[in-house]
């Protein structure tokens, strides 16, 4: 009984994998096609039928791409382009992990009036659109003169956010409170507990709101759209959209080479941290 | 008890701070500029619901919060049902489930402006391989179709000598290597003169106002690895002994995963829901790049790119403000009208 029920488990197995496989494929051919696009010489770009191994790789694509020269465009900085990211992605992704690790602390760990109240409140605020505070923040940045600089871009990572500091507070309320009564016995001050005890225990979760944050500062779209104003002080995003709508439809190859670039990094970071990653945003999902 | 209330407040003074600057404020200001007449070169001027009145007028409004509505009708089931599936086929104890998770996974994690850019390429009326694919599809289907039945058969046989590892490795290298080739030296000539026979719609997808919404949310539907792997950490934490109770009643696959998977996962659906509603309402950036001016003929033409455009472009910010807080308002119905929908159909364990 089962012996046979075990069996036909196994054939059912066969059919999931087969059905997965299929599925596997569909969901990879894109990038597939995507890298072997950006492989390819123009004129093959055009071939019908389609090939998906290119006759010659051409590897100078990438390097045209990054260095476009022969065009009334002129030069397009993706090299600018990918410093001015990372250099947002670190003013921002540090701004998030120490500021939302602190408030955090405050809801998780200390007692003080008011704190569920605005607690509640502060996870009540998750479901305002960015669109509905658009224009005011805009008339602030613009007061400050702070439109056409990455100020408005990383300046507001340093203030905390609702869904880190929630996700940051569920974290840290996991951890043993005998631990901080300990060294608040042996005379420790709040902020040596914060310091010493609770952040080298999360380090786990602080590590998956920089990488989400990292994701979000290197594929934020509208932000950029909305500050940046000097082609110089483009990212990425906005760089390849500026690049598409100036060459789009002609120049397939290193259009996809250019995307290549811009994804290339996440695929990477996604390889080495797949455990925090998925792991993050099941907790993120299931909790909320 | 009173010095840890005053550290206390320090330590979440950022956030304070943060939330007075970066959502009270203006939360606030934009609901009165929604009463304003507003560009912000000028001081606002109060004019009261004139933008209401405007906007109930306004043709373009009402097309973009149509064209929203299509969208995320078509995109938000869609992409729910993909990810639960792809979760269920997952969560059958297969072997190499991690494997196929990241596979199904990768994809949404391509940043939104390379994806819409992939995506120009993918739908491209002349060269798409979309298109090819979906024009060769049938003739391939049937050309694969004795195949994929020899696979079946073969793996059900081979699946004796419980080595599934090893034949799915096989099975995996013969269709890629089919498809390769397949791809690599295009459709034999008997394909072509058959493929006259059986047709699939090859639209322009990019230009034709009846396939521009679908693509997007054809488009979308790339992205289903996000909430698929949230669908799986919560089948994940259904009980084996459920499943072993409905086993033993005679419950077979479909009865189970009604019964007993659903249910217990439904909360899990009604977030992903509620979040993808909020989601669509804000869609931007990828039609903003796919699509310049919501062509063609304004068919995706969104609810937030009219309200950028009209803060932005037009520099009606007035007008924007109140775009964006009757936004906000369809966003609070629907996150009610789900919690309340939720009370009858949701499950929530020990509840």
């Amino acid at each position: 009984m089962a012996d046979s029920s075990e069996h036909r488990r196994q054939q059912r197995q066969w059919l999931v994998h087969l059905t997965l496989v299929v599925l596997s494929g569909v969901f990879l051919f894109p990038l597939l096609w995507l890298v072997s696009t950006a492989l390819k010489p123009i004129e093959e770009t055009m071939r019908q039928p389609p090939t998906l191994i290119p006759s010659h790789i051409q590897w100078h694509n990438f390097r045209d791409a990054f260095v476009y020269g022969a065009d009334k465009v002129g030069y397009i900085p993706f090299l600018i382009y990918g410093r001015n990211t990372l250099l947002l992605s670190v003013l921002s992704v540090s701004g998030v992990v120490v500021s939302n690790s602190i408030v955090a602390y405050a809801f998780a760990r200390l007692r003080w009036p008011g704190r569920d109240l605005i607690f509640a409140l502060t996870l009540a605020t998750m479901m305002v659109p960015f669109p509905v505070l658009m224009v005011p923040i805009y008339g602030f940045w613009r007061a400050l003169g702070w439109i056409g600089t990455f100020k408005p871009l990383w300046v507001p990572a340093w203030f905390g956010g609702a869904f880190n500091i929630f996700l940051l507070r569920q974290f840290f309320r996991t951890i043993p409170r005998e631990l901080s009564e300990a060294a608040r016995i042996d005379g420790c001050s709040e902020w040596g507990i914060f310091r010493e005890i609770v952040l080298p225990l999360a380090k786990p979760a602080l590590a998956v709101v920089a990488l989400f944050h990292f994701m979000y500062t290197w594929k934020d779209f509208l932000g950029p759209l909305i500050y940046l104003m000097d082609q110089r002080t483009f990212t990425l995003s906005l760089g390849l959209q500026f690049y598409q709508s100036q060459h789009g439809g002609t120049q397939w190859h290193l259009l996809m080479a250019a995307s290549a670039i811009v994804v290339a990094p996440v695929i990477v970071l996604f390889f080495f941290t797949q455990k925090q990653f998925i792991q993050g945003i099941a907790v993120t999902g299931i909790k909320g | 008890m009173k010095r840890e209330a005053r550290t206390a407040y320090l330590f979440a003074s950022p956030w304070f701070v943060g939330f007075a600057l970066f959502l009270a404020y203006p939360l606030g200001a934009s609901l009165y500029y929604s009463f304003c007449d507003y560009s912000v070169l000028r001081p606002p001027v109060w004019i009261g619901f004139l933008n209401f009145r405007n906007l109930a007028g306004d043709e373009v409004f009402w097309t973009s919060l149509r064209n929203t509505a299509v969208y995320a009708a078509m995109a938000i089931p869609l992409g729910m049902l993909t990810a639960l599936s792809l979760a269920l086929l997952l969560n059958t104890r297969v072997r190499g489930m991690t494997v196929y998770r990241t596979i199904f996974f990768l994809p949404s994690l391509v940043p939104t402006i390379p994806l819409a850019v992939l995506w120009l390429w993918v739908f491209n009326g002349e060269h798409g391989i979309l298109n090819f694919a979906l024009e060769y599809a049938p003739a391939a289907l049937i050309l694969a179709l004795p195949t994929l039945v020899g696979v079946v058969v073969a793996g059900t046989l081979l699946s004796r000598g419980r080595t599934v590892a090893g034949n799915v490795a096989v099975a995996a290298a013969v269709v890629i290597a089919a498809a390769s080739a397949w791809l690599a030296f295009g459709p034999p000539d008997w394909m072509q003169r058959l493929h006259g026979v059986i047709r699939l719609p090859t639209p322009n997808w990019l230009s034709d106002t009846a396939w521009s919404k679908p693509a997007l949310a054809l488009m979308a539907l790339w992205g289903a690895g996000n909430a698929m792997v949230i669908y799986l950490a919560g089948l994940q934490d259904v009980p084996t002994e459920m499943y072993e109770a409905a086993e033993l009643d005679g419950a077979g696959w479909w009865a189970r995963t009604r019964n007993v998977t659903v249910p217990f996962v439904s909360p899990v659906i009604l977030f992903n829901g509620i979040m993808s509603i909020i989601g669509a309402l804000q869609v931007f950036a990828e039609p903003y790049v796919m699509f310049p001016g919501g062509s063609p003929a304004r068919s995706t033409y969104f609810y937030t790119m009219y309200l950028f455009d009209n803060a932005f472009i037009y520099h009606k910010m007035g007008y924007a403000c109140a775009m964006g807080w009757i936004m906000f308002l369809i966003i609070l119905c629907l996150t009610m009208l789900a919690l309340r929908l939720s009370e009858r159909h949701v499950h929530y364990q020990g509840g």
